[in-house]
C-alpha cells in the first residue's frame, strides 16, 4: 500500500482549480458557483455518518453513478447539515485508493496474500468452519442436558454493520453452536 | 441514553465526566451550546486533562484517572448534608424507603459474603430487602429509619468526606464544591441536569460500578425520565448501539435476554422460571418464544419446546468476553475466527499478547474495507509470516456509502442509510457475504441426521436472493420487527407478542419498527410540536418510538409535569390516559392512583430505581472505591487495594509504582476514529493528525529532561512504544494522599498498516477488567517516560 504523499494531496486541489479556470468563470463568482455546479444535476441519496454514534445525518450527490460530493444532511434534525472533520471527510471512504477490491487469501505460511473468486472462497469457508463445528460440537454435556455448542469457533465485531447484518451475524452464529461472540462495545 | 443528542438543548446543567465530548463526539456539543446560549445552561468538566471540552465549560475540575467513585461518594456526602436532592422523587421513584435485609453489612472494604478464595462474593443472599410474611418488602416512608436504603447509603458515604475525597481525587477543595454547587441546582423540580460519559466512566476494573455512581447521582437530583436529564452514554461506533441490541456478545440473545448456559437453562421451562416476577420484564416468555419461531420456522413446536433445544447452552458460569476470549485463543482452544470487522491488534488489551494469540488460529476470515493490522497480523513487525500457519481470507466490504440498511444511534433512534454509490471491484456489503456464507456452510448439514446438526441445518434462511440487496435486507428487517403468523401480518409492536409460537420475532425491542405501514426508520418527517426536539416522526426509536425512557419519572406523582416548560408526557384526566408529546413509557392507561401507578421504573420488578442494588451487581450493593489494578497510592478507605471481584489472568504482568510511578490513560482526537483502520486511510484526515504522541505537564517534561517535540520510550509492564512528547499545561501534576503524581496520555489510533503508522498504544495496557462486564481498564494504568537516548 502506498504511503500518504503531500504530492497527491496537492494534484488534487490542482486539478479543481483548473477545472474550474477553464469553464472560464470570473473570481467573483466562483465561490458561489463551484458548488452549485458539481451537484446541480446530481442526485441525492441521504446517509449516516460512519464515525461516532452521534448518527448525523449525510447527503450525498451522485452523477451518472459517481460520488461527486458529501455532505452534512440539513434536513437531519440531530446534526441540521454539520459534520465534524471526520464526517466530512467520509466522500474518500469511497474515493480511495486504498481500499481492498478483492477477495484475499493467505494460506498457511505463505509471506503474499493471492487473489481468490468469491465462489472458491465461500467453498473454502463452509468447509472449515464445518471441519471446525464437527470436531468440537457437544450435543449433551455431562450431565445428559442438549447443549449444542462448540468453544472452537469465534465471532468478533462489528458495530460498524447495519442492523440487518448485524442480526443475520447474531443469528448464524448461534444457529453453529458459537458462544463464543463478542465484538468493539465490549472494549 | 436514556435522553437523545438533541436533548442536551433542553438541560440547564451538563455533567460532562469521563468523556472529551467537544472533540469525540462533536454533535453533542451543537445542542449543549444552543442550551447555553438559549437557556443558560451551565456546562462543567471534569477530567484528569484540560480539553476542548473543558475550554468550553464554564467549570472545569482535574482529577486522577480511576477515582470516579470517591469524586461521586463525595457528591452523595455533600448532598446529604445540605439536603440538595430533590425529595419527592426520591422518595417515591427510587427504593430509598426500602429496609435492607437483616443480615447486609459492610466492612473493612467489603460487603457481606465475600469468598476470598474465590475472589468472588458467593453468598449474597443479604444483598436484598427485609420483607414481611408475604414476600413484601418493607419500607419506610419517613426515611428514618436506620436501616432503610436512604441512612444506610448515607452512612456508607459518611467516609467519603471532602478531605479524603479530594485526597484520593487530587481534585482542588475549592473545584469540588464548586462542582458539588453547581451540579446540585438541578435537585429543583423546575430544572434538569444531564450528565454526559463515555469511555472515561467504563474502562475501569470499577467501570460498572462508576456508571452505578452516575446513575445515582442523577435518581438524588431527579434528573431520570426528565427533558435535559437521564444518563447518557456517548457510544462509540456508528452502530455499537445496533450491535449491543442484536446481542453480538456472549452473554445476551436479541433484546437484552440472558444467554442462555447449561446450569441455569436447561430447557424452556428452566430458563422461563428465571424469568423477574415484577415488572416489564414478566413478559420474557412472550420475547423467547418469539425469537425461537424467528430462528426456527416450522421446526419450532409446543411439543419441541419450541426449538429451544437448539439455542446453545454456555457452560453454567463460562465468560467468553474479549478478554477471555483471548485467553481461551492462545490456550489453543479456538480454532477459527469470523472477523466481521474489527481491529483486535490496535484495539485489544495488551495487545502483543492478542497478536501471539491470534498465531494460535487454524483460520481466519475478516471483512474489512481496508487492510488492517488484524488483516496483516501473520505479517506484522518482528514476525516471520512462514512461522505463521493460519489461513487468513480477507474479504472485501463495501463502505456505509455503498450500502442499504439502518443504524442505531447513542440515543436508541434508528435511521436509514439508503446506498448512493456502488463499491469499487469485487466489494460486497455484508448482508451478501454472510448470506452466501451461510449457504455454504448449511450445504454441509443439508442431509445430516444428526442431533447436532439440527441448529443450522433447520435455521430459516428465507429472505430471496441477497444479489438484490434492498429486498434482502427489507425481508431480514421485516423478520426482526416481527409478523403474526395465524394472519401473516406485521406486528405492530412487542405488545401483540405471544408464548405459544403464534408469533415470531427476531428482536423484542425493534418490534415496532416495521409494521403493516411500513419501515419507519425510512421516515424523514420533521414535527416537533413540543419543541423538544422530540422529532416522533424522524425515523425509530426502540423501545415503542419513545425518545425519553422512564418518562413517567417526568411527572410528580400525581401525574402532573414537575415542570411546566418541559413537560413531555402527563396523566390526562378526562381521558384517563397518558398522553403528551412523547410516547409514554408506562401502561397507557394505568392512573396515578392505581397499584404502581407511581412506580416509573418499570423493567425493575419493584418500579423503583435502586440506589442498593439488589444482587445486581458483582462486587456489592453500593458503588465502593478501589485503586486501579495498577496505581501510584494505597487504597486509604480501605485495606482492600483494588476490585477485590475481578478475575485476574497469569498471563498478564502487574505494574509496581516503584518501577512506573505515572498514571497513563488514553483518549482520542476528532480527526481518527478508534484503531484508524478507516481514518489513517482516508488522506484528509491522515494528514491533519499524522503521528502519535504523549502529553504530559511540564513538570514531568522538566523532571525527566524532556522537550516538547522530541520523541520519547513509554514503558509499562507489559512493553515499550515510543511517541513524540507533547508538553502542556493541560495536564497537572496532582496532590494525591500527600504525593505527587503526574498523569500522562496517549491517543490509540496508530498502528503498523494505513498511510500515516504509530506504535500501538495498547501494547501497554492490562489484560484486566471490569467484575461484571470485563471491559479492560485501558483508562488507569502505571508506565514511566523516558528521554530516548
Ligand atoms: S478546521 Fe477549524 S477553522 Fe477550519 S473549518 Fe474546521 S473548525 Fe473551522
Ligand atoms: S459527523 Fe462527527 S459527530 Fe457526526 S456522527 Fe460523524 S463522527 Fe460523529
Amino acid at each position: 500500500m502506498s504511503g500518504l504523499s503531500r504530492r497527491r494531496f496537492l494534484q488534487l486541489s490542482g486539478a479543481t482549480a483548473a477545472m474550474a479556470t477553464s469553464l472560464g468563470f470570473s473570481l467573483d463568482s466562483l465561490e458561489a458557483s463551484t458548488p452549485q455546479l458539481r451537484i446541480a444535476n446530481a442526485k441525492e441519496t441521504t446517509s449516516i455518518c460512519c464515525f461516532c454514534s452521534g448518527g448525523c445525518g449525510i447527503i450525498c450527490h451522485t452523477v451518472n453513478g459517481e460520488l461527486v460530493n458529501v455532505e452534512g444532511d440539513p434536513d437531519n434534525p440531530v446534526n441540521r447539515g454539520s459534520n465534524c472533520s471526520k464526517g466530512a471527510a467520509t466522500f474518500q471512504t469511497a474515493k480511495n485508493d486504498e481500499r481492498v477490491t478483492k477477495v484475499l487469501y493467505r494460506a498457511p505460511g505463505s509471506a503474499e496474500w493471492e487473489e481468490k473468486s468469491w465462489d472458491w472462497a465461500f467453498e473454502r469457508i463452509g468447509e472449515l468452519t464445518a471441519k471446525a463445528r464437527d470436531a468440537s460440537i457437544v450435543h449433551r454435556n455431562d450431565d445428559g442436558v442438549i447443549v449444542n455448542r462448540t468453544e472452537a469457533i469465534a465471532s468478533l465485531g462489528s458495530s460498524i454493520l447495519n442492523n440487518e447484518d448485524l442480526y443475520l451475524v447474531s443469528k448464524l452464529m448461534r444457529g453453529l453452536g458459537v458462544v463464543n461472540i463478542e465484538h468493539q462495545a465490549r472494549i | 441514553m436514556t435522553n437523545h443528542w438533541i436533548d442536551f438543548k433542553n438541560t440547564d446543567c451538563a455533567l460532562i465526566i469521563g468523556s472529551n465530548a467537544a472533540e469525540n463526539h462533536p454533535v453533542s456539543f451543537t445542542w449543549l451550546m444552543e442550551a447555553k446560549v438559549k437557556r443558560g445552561a451551565k456546562i462543567i468538566h471534569v477530567d484528569p486533562r484540560f480539553t476542548r471540552t473543558s475550554a468550553r465549560s464554564d467549570l472545569y475540575a482535574p482529577m486522577r484517572s480511576g477515582t470516579d467513585i470517591p469524586f461521586f461518594g463525595g457528591l452523595f456526602n455533600y448532598i446529604f448534608e445540605t439536603g440538595r436532592y430533590h425529595h419527592d422523587y426520591v422518595l417515591h421513584y427510587t427504593n430509598a424507603a426500602h429496609i435492607v435485609h437483616d443480615d447486609y453489612d459492610f466492612q473493612e472494604g467489603l460487603f457481606t459474603g465475600y469468598d476470598e478464595e474465590k475472589r468472588t462474593y458467593a453468598d449474597r443472599s443479604s444483598w436484598a430487602y427485609k420483607t414481611d410474611a408475604e414476600g413484601k418488602p418493607l419500607k419506610d416512608m419517613t426515611l428514618q429509619d436506620p436501616r432503610c436504603v436512604f441512612q444506610m447509603m448515607k452512612k456508607h458515604y459518611e467516609r467519603y468526606d471532602i478531605d479524603t475525597v479530594c485526597s484520593i481525587t487530587g481534585m482542588p477543595k475549592e473545584k469540588f464544591l464548586q462542582v458539588a454547587e453547581m451540579f446540585t441546582e438541578t435537585a429543583s423540580p423546575d430544572k434538569t441536569g444531564t450528565i454526559l460519559y463515555a469511555m472515561g466512566q467504563t474502562q475501569h476494573t470499577v467501570g460498572s460500578q462508576n456508571t452505578r455512581a452516575l446513575s445515582m447521582l442523577q435518581l438524588l437530583l431527579g434528573n431520570v425520565g426528565r427533558p435535559g436529564g437521564g444518563v447518557n452514554a456517548l457510544r462509540g461506533h456508528s452502530n455499537v448501539q445496533g450491535s449491543t441490541d442484536m446481542a453480538c456478545l456472549f452473554h445476551i440473545i436479541p433484546g437484552y435476554m440472558p444467554a442462555p448456559n447449561d446450569g441455569d437453562h436447561v430447557d424452556l421451562a428452566a430458563y422461563n422460571a428465571t424469568t423477574p416476577k415484577g415488572g416489564f420484564w414478566t413478559n420474557r416468555p412472550k420475547f423467547i418464544a418469539s425469537l425461537l419461531k424467528a430462528w426456527w420456522g416450522d421446526q419450532a413446536n409446543l411439543d419441541n419446546d419450541l426449538g429451544y433445544h437448539y439455542l446453545p447452552k454456555q457452560k453454567k458460569g463460562a465468560n467468553h468476553s474479549h478478554i477471555a476470549l483471548f485467553e481461551d485463543m492462545m490456550a489453543g482452544k479456538i480454532k477459527g475466527l469470523f472477523n466481521w470487522g474489527q481491529n483486535p491488534v490496535v484495539s485489544g488489551p495488551n495487545t502483543n499478547h492478542e497478536a501471539k494469540a491470534l498465531e494460535e488460529l487454524e483460520w481466519m476470515v475478516q471483512l474489512d474495507p481496508f487492510e488492517n493490522e488484524t488483516a496483516a497480523f501473520w505479517k506484522r513487525p518482528g514476525v516471520n509470516p512462514s512461522d505463521v500457519k493460519t489461513e487468513v481470507f480477507l474479504l472485501p466490504v463495501t463502505t456505509f456509502l455503498e450500502k442499504e440498511g439502518s443504524v442505531t444511534h447513542s440515543g436508541r433512534l434508528i435511521q436509514y442509510r439508503w446506498k448512493a454509490i456502488e463499491g469499487p471491484g469485487q466489494t460486497k456489503q455484508e448482508s451478501w457475504i454472510i448470506d452466501h456464507i451461510a449457504r455454504s456452510i448449511k450445504s454441509h448439514y443439508e442431509g445430516s441426521n444428526k442431533p447436532e446438526d439440527e441448529p443450522i441445518k433447520y435455521l430459516t434462511w428465507d429472505y430471496g436472493s441477497s444479489d438484490d440487496l434492498s429486498i434482502f435486507v427489507d425481508a431480514v428487517a421485516r423478520e426482526i420487527n416481527g409478523k403474526d403468523l395465524r394472519t401473516g401480518k406485521q406486528l405492530p409492536g412487542f405488545g401483540a407478542l405471544q408464548d405459544d409460537g403464534t408469533t415470531a420475532c427476531g428482536n423484542w425491542i425493534y418490534s415496532g419498527m416495521y409494521t403493516e405501514e411500513g419501515n419507519h426508520a425510512k421516515r424523514r418527517e420533521k414535527e416537533d410540536p413540543s419543541g423538544l426536539g422530540l422529532y416522533l416522526k424522524w425515523g425509530y426509536a426502540w423501545p415503542l418510538n419513545r425518545r425519553i425512557i422512564y418518562n413517567r419519572a417526568n411527572c410528580d406523582p400525581s401525574g402532573k409535569p414537575w415542570s411546566e416548560d418541559k413537560r413531555t408526557i402527563w396523566w390526562d384526566e378526562t381521558q384517563e390516559r397518558w398522553v403528551g408529546y412523547d410516547v409514554p413509557d408506562f401502561a397507557p392507561t394505568r392512573s396515578p392512583q392505581d397499584p404502581g401507578g407511581t412506580d416509573p421504573f418499570i423493567m425493575l420488578p419493584e418500579g423503583q430505581a435502586r440506589f442498593f442494588g439488589v444482587n445486581s451487581m458483582n462486587e456489592g450493593p453500593f458503588p465502593e472505591h478501589y485503586e486501579p489494578y495498577e496505581s501510584p497510592v494505597e487504597n486509604i478507605l480501605s485495606k482492600v487495594q483494588y476490585n477485590p471481584a475481578i478475575r485476574i489472568w497469569e498471563s498478564n504482568k502487574r505494574g509496581e509504582a516503584s518501577e512506573f510511578p505515572i498514571v497513563c490513560s488514553t483518549w482520542r482526537v476528532c480527526e481518527h476514529w478508534h484503531t484508524g483502520a478507516i481514518s489513517r486511510n482516508l488522506p484528509w484526515l491522515a494528514e491533519l493528525m499524522p503521528a502519535l504522541f504523549v502529553e504530559m505537564s511540564p513538570t514531568l517534561a522538566r523532571e525527566r529532561g524532556i522537550s516538547h517535540g522530541e520523541i520519547v520510550e513509554i514503558t509499562s509492564a507489559r512493553g515499550a512504544i515510543k511517541a513524540v512528547a507533547m508538553v502542556t499545561e493541560r495536564i497537572q501534576k496532582l496532590d494525591v494522599q500527600g504525593k505527587t503524581i503526574e498523569q500522562v496520555g496517549l491517543t490509540w489510533h496508530f498502528g503498523y498498516q494505513g498511510l500515516v503508522k504509530g506504535d500501538i498504544t495498547n501494547i501497554l495496557t492490562p489484560h484486566v477488567g471490569d467484575a461484571n462486564t470485563t471491559i479492560p481498564e485501558y483508562k488507569a494504568f502505571l508506565v514511566d517516560v523516558r528521554k530516548v537516548k
